[in-house]
């Protein structure tokens, strides 16, 4: 018995540990909110290119010495403006926009980090995350900061569902669409930042999709699955902080891989919506 | 030269002061980059009429509907509503069916209720009096029984009943159909344009784009017909002459005069 409770209580006796936890939660549940808007829309390349973009900004502003974090939302944010842009011309389509614009991002990013001696430590940290060297000033700052991002979910919860559901009417009946639009990818920007120290760039698409998706299969309704949506993002950083802490592997891609497997689970086992469900109404 | 009929109609009448119109469109303009989609649009709707928006493919249906919507800017000319030029919120829209995303998880009543979400204002929540309303709405289109259900689980017909709600509980009085009938069997069709004559009895204006001109011509009071300018328009009777379907679909169409009935195919 007391060998179980020490498997389940020992890494949190270390306070990095505790720190890791307290982050990896705070990140996940909040991208499982943001990750909502941002599959029903459609928009899971946005979601990958707004953190690889973002890391253009944050090679940037390590180069100059200023806040990383500061760096990264503003590439993020200038990022997604220049997406609108030059996919409103019409002549270039969106995806393509997104896809010039996030790897000249990203290659700025590299660009950068070529030209400084002692960067590689600090810099890999944002590309592949490295959620047990967060401090308390992250965590304090990702609290913060996912704080504000669920506020304004709260408030604009009912802009936000009817311009994700029919923008056009959205429009029609007098909402700022453009405005809520771009708003969205600014919480999406903002979702980045936070989440990039604890998964990194190139999995921050993962936190933000995969417990989404998984929320898809269970849940009817919008207000429901962002609520199971952030409690599946939990889970999975619960769940891949102990692997990660027993097995002695990347907590990141730990993190990554409980989400993915809460979700195999689900499509196959979902009731109604499951792979097993209806291929059993298949035989009937 | 051109919309001969329309200019005629309208010279006719004792000029009326735009408030007697629902919607009073006059010489709208309006494109894409280099492409005039409509090119001197002029027409008038009476308040309480149920009147059908009829043109071939790429005749500029969709783009009218943008610009009476406020969706989209004209180059030139003018749109009232009623008298008054504000149209956005004041005008009720139902989008084609296809481009509406019926995999989202709102229900029945969660679409009816998006009606009032443009009159509740900026972060303010819908309260009891907007839920009433939306379910007054369901209740017109008698889908208030199905008000829990997903939108995914509905049939073609149910489908366009929540989104006729939506615009009913968006108090509008004028309201505008993209292609309501498209991809709908005989007798959902049937049931759409029963509900569509008891709204106009009701006194709402209902301004409906559609490809099926033998429905416009049975069961509409008035009828536009437009090929990037205005046909037509008036009493279907009226509109739907040889000569005027001939020059509103050119070579796209066969006008069979067959009895009482005028068969049209392409």
């Amino acid at each position: 018995m007391e060998a179980v409770a020490d498997f389940f209580s020992e890494p949190w006796s270390f306070e990095f540990m505790q720190r890791a936890l307290i982050a990896s939660v705070i990140v996940s549940v909040v991208a499982g909110v943001i990750g909502t808007f941002v599959i029903l829309k459609g928009m899971a390349f946005v979601g990958d290119a707004l953190p690889h973009a973002s890391f253009g900004g944050v090679a940037i502003a390590f180069a100059l010495g200023g806040s990383l974090y500061v760096g990264g939302a503003v590439a993020a944010l200038v990022t997604a403006l220049l997406i609108g842009v030059i996919g409103r011309r019409g002549v270039i389509r969106y995806d393509t926009a997104i896809g010039i614009l996030f790897v000249g991002a990203f290659a700025t990013g590299i660009l950068v980090m070529s030209t400084q001696d002692n960067y590689t430590a600090d810099l890999f940290a944002f590309v592949f995350g490295n959620v047990l060297g967060v401090s308390w000033d992250d965590v304090w700052l990702t609290a913060g900061v996912g704080a504000i991002v669920l506020l304004l979910v709260v408030l604009f919860y009912k802009e936000l569902l009817f311009t994700a559901y029919d923008p056009a009417m959205a429009a029609a009946s007098g909402l700022p669409v453009d405005a809520v639009q771009f708003g969205l990818l600014a919480l999406l920007a903002m979702t980045t930042v936070i989440a990039m120290q604890t998964v990194g760039v190139v999995l921050v698409v993962a936190l933000l999709i995969t417990p989404a998706a998984t929320a898809q299969l269970l849940t009817r309704s919008l207000s429901v699955m962002m609520v199971v949506a952030a409690g599946i993002g939990a889970l999975s950083s619960l769940v891949g902080l102990y692997v990660a802490w027993h097995a002695d592997v990347s907590a990141s891609a730990s993190i990554v891989l409980a989400a993915t497997a809460i979700f195999a689970l689900a499509f196959v086992l979902a009731p109604q919506r499951g792979a097993l469900w209806q291929s059993s109404l298949m035989r009937r | 030269m051109k919309s001969r009929v329309a200019s005629g109609v309208v010279m006719a009448a004792e000029a009326p002061t735009t408030t007697d119109w629902a919607l009073d469109v006059r010489e709208i303009v309006a494109g894409y980059g280099a492409h005039t989609a409509l090119d001197g649009v002029t027409f008038t709707i009476e308040p309480g009429c149920l009147a059908g928006l009829v043109g071939p493919n790429g005749s500029g249906k969709s783009t009218l509907m943008k610009v009476v919507l406020g969706l989209m800017n004209p180059w030139s000319g003018d749109v009232s509503v009623f008298g008054g030029s504000q149209v956005r919120g004041v005008v009720g829209y139902t989008p084609q069916v296809e481009l509406v995303d019926w995999a989202f998880p709102v229900t029945v009543a969660d679409v009816a209720l998006m009606g009032r979400y443009g009159a509740v204002g900026l972060v303010r929540r819908p309260g009891r009096r907007d839920r009433e309303m939306a379910m007054a709405a369901l209740e017109r289109v008698r889908m208030a029984d199905l008000s829990k259900r997903l939108i995914g689980e509905l049939s073609g017909g149910q489908q366009r009943r929540v989104l006729i709600a939506r615009a009913l509980a968006q108090n509008a009085d004028l309201i505008l159909l993209d292609e309501p009938f498209a991809g709908l069997d005989a007798t959902s069709q049937h049931d759409l344009i029963a509900l569509f004559k008891q709204l106009s009895e009701e006194g709402k204006t209902l301004f409906v784009a559609t490809h099926d001109l033998s429905c416009v011509s049975e069961d509409f009071d008035h009828a536009v017909l437009l090929n990037r300018k205005v046909v037509a328009f008036g009493r279907p009777a009226d509109v739907f002459t040889e000569t005027n379907l001939n020059e509103a679909f050119q070579r796209h169409l066969m006008v069979l005069p067959g009895g009482a009935r005028t068969f049209v195919g392409s």
